[in-house]
């Protein structure tokens, strides 16, 4: 059944990923990545995680992909024009080389055949735990997070003001 | 067995995703999409650390996906600002365009 | 005791007058100069009112400054009888200068840097005289080389003032490196440079160890007190303003290496052969000195070399073991001499800058104070009795002639040559009639009182002071010489030296001219100052600037240096040109970059076994 689930929402997220990086208009790019953050959020519950899984639907596929989608109806994006130099001569061999070592650096060193993924496995994933070590082991950088959103804000309303003329 | 994945096809997934990242942001010329790239990086990175607290029985990986959610959001607003304001001044979304410093 | 308020005083004086004696008053300036010198006069007399019968001498530990190793340096002043004397002179010959300078000084620029300089040159010379240690003595050795360069250089506006500057200062480097010399291998030897610990092991150290250290404090010595072969930057040092001469290039800072050498007794008495050098170097400078004295035309010139000729007597003395008499030599010196040099000033300054002798004569009814205190250096520099130059001299040549007669007797033909000189430069300047055209008008009260002070003091500071009896109880007992003949014999060499200068410039003023012209060659000889500066330049001067210019400027510095510099900037330029092409600005190029990275940092993590298990 794990194995079944696994398969179906990765092959999804792979099919989306690909999506995002073939499509020419980004809106298409846009709900092909929120494809792939939805069956990551069901991956994250496979590995028990179920306060992250909620927060990629809320905050990664609700917020900011909303962000995204307004600001290319904001700019009136259209299909990217094909001029300069493609990188596929050097980034695709130096991609598959990239890929082809991960995975096997993985397969071959870093986990064995014996570890594995049950759903129920952990269940130290939910919000009483990820609050408990935010607010204990974690509270200087939650802290040091808020002042970062701060200057985030402020940066952004200053860079996207219009000019006093 | 059947009934158990192993850990490892989790963390072949979040190569293959971040892979597909870079890729994103080397073929596309489009300022938008190479963005939202670097957000499908982000998204693999969180899958294999989520992958390594549930190794770890730990819940240390869950709180590092969370800060990196945090740090995305303000990622997002930032370049998303830089992005309107690139687009003011130069009319054009193709990032091949934005060069001006060089040498 | 505080002995540190002695050289603090001056001190105090140099920086209120360097800082703020722009915005003062000149009379403003003339108190805290002349206050804080008197001040540390008046504290020397305390002091030694203080000390009672001054048979013990005190020391005073202030801090320790530097401790490394086994070096452990304190600033320490030492006072006993030696520093006392040296303190009076230093202080009160001090005093009188300064007061001197106000009129001296008056119409001159530069007022206030003219006396922070001369505060500054007081605290270095007490310094000197106090610290307990080789390196402090050497401090106040060092600094009054730097006071005497910037007073030499005082009219930085004339190039030969700042040229005899930087002489004074370069040829007193060879000397110092003598002295630091002497001092490395003191430490060495002895573990220590204080002057008690050394002194009390010297007795039993090796006697080339000792001859060694006693031939490089002499080689210190020597530049300091500008001896041979390192005396040609004392004449070239009347570049300065007069009371500077008088002070620092008479009375004071040249006699140091006589006290530094006194002060190391211990050392140079189980020295021979490092005294019997001093003794030779010393005769050959009173000689050599009195010769070119002889015929000079500018009336400081003649006084320079004066200088040099009784600081040659005063290392006769110490080097026929008479330190006592070395420094009586000092004493009376330091009275006669600076003297001497304030009269000069005080002709100088009446006749508004003429120094040349020709110009001069017939002044004694003119200024008639200057003529009367002058007359007193000049009998006490010829070694008229009762004056003082008899007794300080007298003692140096019966010490001479036991350790040497033939030393003896070049000093005695010396004393007749010291006669003649200044006899002559008296009568040039005071008698027959005036061959000038300036002006001649006596000095203000300011500067012939002092001189009345001097004049006083070289006619009776021989017996007022009789040093050697002071001085018994620290140097080892001389021989006295039994036979009074000698001493008849060395004031007969000074008659002679007055009644053949009277005859030569009063009685037959021709006779002058036509035995210079009888005598061409000896006569250019000495009055070219035996060419030693053109020897210098030739053999050491020019090939110096030469070989600096073509080996290590156009060689080392351009060649080498410059070549390493330059190629390295090259390089970089070089490889910076090729490596610039990766900045392309192309944001999708160093992305390629990233990536081309992250795949050879995995290739070499497998290859390199970076790997788990």
């Amino acid at each position: 059944m794990d194995v079944i689930l696994f398969l179906i929402f990765a092959v999804v997220a792979v099919v989306c990923a690909i999506n995002v990086v073939v499509q020419t208009h980004p809106i298409s790019s846009a709900l092909s990545l929120v494809g792939v953050m939805g069956s990551l959020a069901v991956l994250y519950l496979l590995l028990g995680a179920e306060f992250i899984a909620a927060a990629q639907v809320i905050v990664y596929a609700g917020a900011i992909m909303v962000l995204f989608v307004f600001v290319i109806m904001l700019l009136n994006a259209g299909a990217e024009t094909k001029k300069g130099r493609s990188y596929l001569i050097p980034g695709a061999p130096l991609l598959i080389v990239f890929l082809g070592l991960m995975a096997y650096y993985v397969q071959r060193y870093l986990f064995p055949e014996s570890a594995v993924v049950r759903f129920g496995g952990f269940t130290g994933g939910g919000p009483k735990d990820i609050g408990n070590a935010l607010f204990t082991t974690y509270l200087l950088p939650f802290e040091v997070t808020s002042i970062l959103i701060l200057v985030a804000i402020i940066g952004a309303v200053v860079l996207a003001r219009k000019e006093i003329e | 067995m059947m009934n158990a994945v192993p850990i490892s096809w989790f963390l072949t997934l979040s190569a293959i995703l971040f892979a597909l990242g870079v890729a994103g942001f080397l073929f596309r010329r489009n300022i938008i999409t190479v963005f939202m790239s670097i957000e499908l990086m982000l998204n693999a990175v969180n899958l294999s650390f989520v992958t390594f607290s549930y190794q770890h029985k730990e819940v240390s990986g869950h709180l590092f996906t969370f800060f990196v959610m945090v740090v995305a959001a303000a990622e997002a607003a930032v370049g998303l600002a830089i992005i309107l304001t690139v687009f003011k001044g130069r009319s054009t979304l193709n990032i091949d365009d934005v060069n001006s410093m060089k040498h | 005791m505080q002995l540190w308020l002695i050289p603090i005083l001056p001190l105090a004086g140099f920086l209120i007058n360097g800082i703020f004696g722009r915005r003062f008053s000149k009379s403003l300036v003339n108190t805290v100069a002349i206050g804080s010198v008197v001040l540390s006069f008046l504290w020397v007399l305390k002091t030694i009112f203080a000390m009672g019968d001054l048979n013990t001498s005190i020391e005073e530990h202030y801090f320790t400054w530097i401790q490394s190793g086994t070096i452990d340096i304190g600033c320490d002043f030492l006072v006993d009888r030696l520093t006392i004397v040296m303190l009076l002179v230093v202080t009160g010959i001090g005093s009188l200068i300064h007061v001197y300078s106000i009129g001296y000084m008056s119409h001159e620029g530069g007022y206030y840097r003219f006396f922070a300089y001369m505060n500054l040159f007081m605290f270095f010379m007490l310094v000197l005289v106090l610290g307990a240690n080789f390196l402090l003595l050497f401090v106040g050795w060092e600094g009054v080389g730097l006071c005497s360069y910037l007073l030499i250089g005082f009219y930085f506006d004339k190039k030969f003032a700042t040229d005899a500057g930087n002489k004074a200062f370069i040829v007193n480097r060879i000397g110092d490196f003598g002295f630091s010399l002497a001092m490395f291998y003191i430490f060495k030897n002895f573990g220590s440079l204080d002057f008690d610990k050394v002194f009390h092991q010297a007795a039993s150290a090796p006697e080339w160890v000792l001859t060694t250290i006693g031939l490089l404090l002499m080689v210190g010595a020597c530049g300091k007190s500008a001896q041979i072969p390192l005396y040609v930057w004392l004449p070239d040092a009347m570049a300065g303003p007069t009371p500077v001469s008088a002070l620092i290039h008479a009375a004071t800072m040249v006699t140091a290496g006589v006290y530094m050498t006194a002060r190391s007794w211990v050392i140079f008495t189980h020295a021979p052969g490092a005294m019997d050098v001093i003794a030779i170097v010393g005769i050959l400078t009173a000689f050599l000195a009195a010769t070119i004295g002889l015929a000079q035309n500018d009336i400081k010139k003649v006084f320079a070399y004066s200088t040099v000729s009784q600081l040659g007597y005063m290392f006769v003395g110490i080097g026929s073991g008479a330190f006592s008499a070395g420094i009586y030599h000092l004493v009376t010196h330091a009275f006669f001499k600076a003297l001497l040099f304030l009269g000069a000033g005080s002709v100088i300054h009446a006749l508004s800058g003429e120094q040349d002798l020709r110009n001069m004569g017939g002044l004694r009814k003119k200024i008639p104070i200057t003529f009367w205190t002058m007359v007193c250096a000049w009998v006490a520099i010829s070694g008229v009795p009762p004056f003082s130059g008899f007794f300080s001299k007298d003692a140096i040549l019966l010490a001479a002639y036991q350790h040497s007669p033939a030393i003896y007797w070049i000093g005695v033909v010396t004393a007749g040559m010291t006669a003649f000189y200044v006899s002559r430069a008296m009568f040039m300047t005071f008698f027959g009639s005036y061959r000038g055209t300036a002006h001649a008008h006596e000095s203000p009260a300011v500067m012939w009182v002092p001189l009345a002070v001097l004049a006083a003091l070289s006619l009776v500071g021989g017996w007022l002071f009789p040093i050697p009896a002071f001085l018994k109880a620290m140097f080892p007992a001389i021989e006295k010489a039994g036979n009074p003949m000698l001493m008849y014999i060395s004031v007969l060499a000074g008659f002679a030296g007055i009644g053949l200068a009277y005859l030569m410039y009063l009685r037959k003023p021709g006779m002058a001219d036509s035995l210079a012209q009888t005598f061409k060659a000896p006569y250019q000889l000495i009055y070219n100052k035996y060419f030693v500066d053109e020897i210098y330049s030739a053999t050491v001067v020019r090939p110096l600037i030469g070989g600096s210019r073509m080996v290590l400027w156009k060689g080392v510095d351009a060649g080498l240096i410059d070549g390493i510099v330059n190629g390295v900037g090259a390089r970089c330029r070089d490889v910076g040109s090729v490596l610039r092409l990766l900045q392309s600005g192309n944001i999708r190029s160093y992305a390629t970059w990233v990536l081309f990275g992250s795949v050879a940092l995995l290739v070499a993590m497998g290859l390199l076994g970076g790997l788990p298990r």
